[in-house]
């Protein structure tokens, strides 16, 4: 068999280290699996660039996996024009938005094979990840019942993709039937998280925003919008009172250890030959089995 | 699976390894006379041993460099040839053949040229020959670099180790095992500041992934977001690496430099100039295309010097057309503005997009010097060494404070007289 190799492709960031942490922690977790021959982090703001990376790998066999939350700017343009694919346009994802699977392609630079695939954020298997990292935060793996849950999106301020990506998760949750009351809210359009307490009747509410690290959004603004603290800098308590409601705010549900499934999920939808890696990394993840499930270990309340 | 691992296995229960290296070498030479359809003789030739066996099943070695030929030689004369019984510098040739061959791998990877190139062993360029459409010059400079020693002058000094420096990292080729060599080297990796310290002042890692923790803040606790710049942290040394872990290693410190060296020595590397990957931006970057010619001199003073950058900056502003700038004289090479060059052109392009004015201020002769020296200061990264009590320097915090409190208006900022266009037009005519 040909040698294969894992890209993860990340934004990554010139200021916050912290924004590469949940990239490189699912990485180690899936390099634990030796899926793959070759696991490699790439990133738009950090090193090994996207325009770089490829050339790194002796595999000829190569998938990227965008650790994007929605198709849009990112997955559509930069990766793809800096990966140097051929031929590559958003067309060949025949995508609805939500869709994106994968196509095969060649980078140019180096004469590989090149599977590019959709954004974790749209794969079913994130759906999971929203509903384990509910039970992360709340430390109770059957959370569900006289629980809300709210799904934090961005919003459609810069891609009308984004709010579809949480729209669709959001939706899934919903037809489970587990939580009490299922809602999307954002964070530049109604229904706005700065409200959330106003769209919910349970007294308990789980929110987890859908982005792929900590940064300003999860760690500043959206806490201070909702009201759990003042100033972000004094940490706040999980739960927090607001209103007569009980938020238990979660963080970038990126940094959940569970990412790493979707990784491979991903991978795999691709024709990645995996083995038994989704359930190791299923198992490992697992906060049942005594894993973090916190991939990047952030500051939280209270630290 | 790592190559490693697998070879590992093969090897095991054998007692003496230069043995197990002789016997991998003539079952190799028989495999390939069972493959062999085109009537050629079937030959191990490497780094400067050449084995062949003939229809007769009588052996040839050859080692031009020892002076060795000998030819009609049985299975068990030949065996006993490579094992190193008569001559002791063959089983060097043999073991080397295998831990290449075998062990290392990846014919023509930029992992094994990268290992090669730790000890001084010649590059395995196929024909020798630059082709492609490479940067001659940094091609050039590849090569010059290159000192490349035979396989007894390279295993007398693998004996002690043989260092080599990339960016700040400094690298030891030695033997796993010096007093019973099978050809096995390992790798200890370290900041080249670090050469003179006691390795047990330094704290000893074996997992390469650990680079990327240090890698990620300098001495002070800062963020790097350019892995190349010249902070790297001092106090740590990985020992014993294989060879795949030192490449890990490296590219985990300067990640893409070994894969982008490794391209300029064979004549294929891509680089892209200024104009290229501005042309190339979009959405918050499309803007920096705009950024005038002279402007991009400025920029690669400013952020792609050795003082800033350890990559060696081969991109200019377009093909044939330099910037002044001096690019460097590290061993890898920087193929095309980096993310970071990228970010701050965003913010110059849009600031040279403005136009000059004149103002007018009051300053005395020290206070227009001390504005140099506070610019300075920062510039060079110096603002941390200025002490406290040193009011003799202009960059003195103390210094800084009293000039704000007595230039600085009500509203904050310098005060100052902006002339009007008509003004300077009219100074000017």
């Amino acid at each position: 068999m040909d040698m294969q190799a894992l890209v993860i492709a990340a934004h990554g960031s010139h200021l916050n280290p912290d924004a590469s942490t949940p990239t490189y922690a699912h990485a180690d977790t899936i390099r634990e699996t030796g899926a793959f021959d070759e696991v490699r982090e790439a990133f738009w703001k950090e090193e090994p660039h996207f325009r770089e990376v490829i050339r790194t790998l002796e595999s000829d066999e190569v998938f990227v996996v965008p650790l994007f939350i929605s198709e849009g700017y990112f997955t559509e343009q930069v990766i793809p024009r800096e990966l140097r694919l051929g031929g590559w346009e958003p067309d060949k994802w025949e995508s609805d938005g939500t869709s994106a699977s994968q196509v095969t392609l060649e980078a140019e630079d180096v004469g590989k094979t090149i599977h590019y695939c959709g954004p974790v954020g749209t794969h079913d298997a994130m759906t999971d990840v929203i509903v384990q990292r509910a039970e992360s935060v709340t430390d109770d793996p059957d959370v569900g019942e006289g629980f809300g849950l709210a799904v934090v999106g961005h919003g459609t301020e810069r891609n009308e993709n984004s709010a579809k990506a949480i729209e669709y998760h959001t939706e899934r949750i919903r037809k489970r039937d587990r939580f009490d009351e299922v809602k999307a809210v954002f964070m530049d359009e109604e229904p706005e998280v700065d409200d959330v307490t106003e769209f919910f009747e349970s007294d308990d509410i789980v929110v987890v925003p859908l982005f792929i690290a900590d940064g300003y959004h999860t760690q500043e603004d959206i806490p201070e919008d909702m009201g759990l603290t003042e100033d972000y800098r004094l940490g706040w308590d999980v739960p927090a009172e607001v209103d007569g409601h009980r938020i238990w705010y979660a963080g970038a549900v990126g940094t959940e250890g569970l990412m790493a499934d979707v990784l491979l999920e991903r991978a795999a939808d691709a024709g990645a030959e995996l083995g038994d890696a989704i359930d190791r990394v299923r198992q490992i993840t697992s906060p049942a089995n005594g894993a973090d499930g916190d991939a990047s270990r952030h500051s939280q309340a209270g630290d | 699976m790592p190559v490693d691992t697998a070879r590992r296995v093969t090897k095991m229960g054998m007692d003496d390894e230069s043995t197990s290296a002789t016997q991998r070498l003539l079952s190799t030479l028989t495999a390939a006379e069972e493959s062999e359809t085109t009537g050629q003789d079937p030959t191990v030739a490497f780094d400067g041993l050449r084995v062949t066996r003939d229809a007769d099943d009588e052996f040839t070695l050859t080692i031009d460099a020892a002076d060795i030929a000998q030819s009609s030689l049985n299975a068990g004369a030949l065996e006993s040839l490579l094992a190193g019984d008569e001559l002791e510098s063959v089983a060097a040739y043999v073991t080397n053949w295998h831990y290449w061959q075998e062990t290392v791998g990846g014919e023509g990877t930029a992992r094994r040229a990268f290992l090669r190139w730790c000890e001084h062993a010649s590059l395995s360029v196929s024909a020798g020959t630059q082709g492609g459409n490479g940067d001659e010059r940094g091609a050039e400079q590849g090569q010059k670099q290159d000192r490349t020693l035979s396989v007894p002058d390279r295993y007398a000094a693998l004996q002690d180790g043989i260092d080599r420096e990339w960016g700040q990292l400094c690298i030891t080729a030695r033997f796993a095992d010096v007093d019973h060599s099978d050809g096995e080297r390992v790798y200890d990796l370290w900041h080249v500041a670090d050469a003179g310290t006691d390795i047990a002042d330094l704290t000893v890692y074996d997992d390469p992934g650990e680079a990327r923790e240090i890698a990620t803040y300098d001495e002070d606790g800062r963020y790097r977001p350019l892995k190349t710049a010249p902070t790297l942290e001092t106090g740590w040394a990985f020992t014993g690496l294989s060879g795949e872990e030192l490449v890990d290693a490296v590219g985990f410190f300067y990640p893409a430099t070994i894969a982008n060296w490794h391209r300029e020595r064979e004549g294929n590397l891509d680089i892209d100039h200024w104009t290229e990957t501005a042309d190339r931006q979009s959405g918050i970057y499309e803007v920096v295309s705009e950024l005038p010619r002279e402007a991009v001199d400025w920029m690669a003073e400013a952020c792609c010097v050795d003082s800033q950058c350890l990559r060696r900056r081969e991109w200019e502003y377009e093909d044939g057309d330099e910037l002044d700038a001096n690019g460097g004289d590290g061993p890898f090479p920087c193929r095309e503005p980096c993310s970071l060059v990228v970010a701050a052109a965003r913010k110059w392009a849009i600031a040279e997009s403005e136009s000059e004015r004149t103002y007018e201020l009051e300053l005395t002769p020290t206070e227009r010097n001390q504005l140099e020296e506070l610019i300075d200061a920062v510039a060079d990264d110096r603002t941390d060494e200025i002490r406290e009590a040193d009011v003799n320097d202009g960059a003195n915090r103390y210094r800084a404070r009293y000039l704000r409190a007595k230039r600085f208006s009500d509203e904050g900022g310098l005060a100052m007289r902006e002339q009007s266009e008509t003004e300077s037009e009219a100074e000017s005519n």
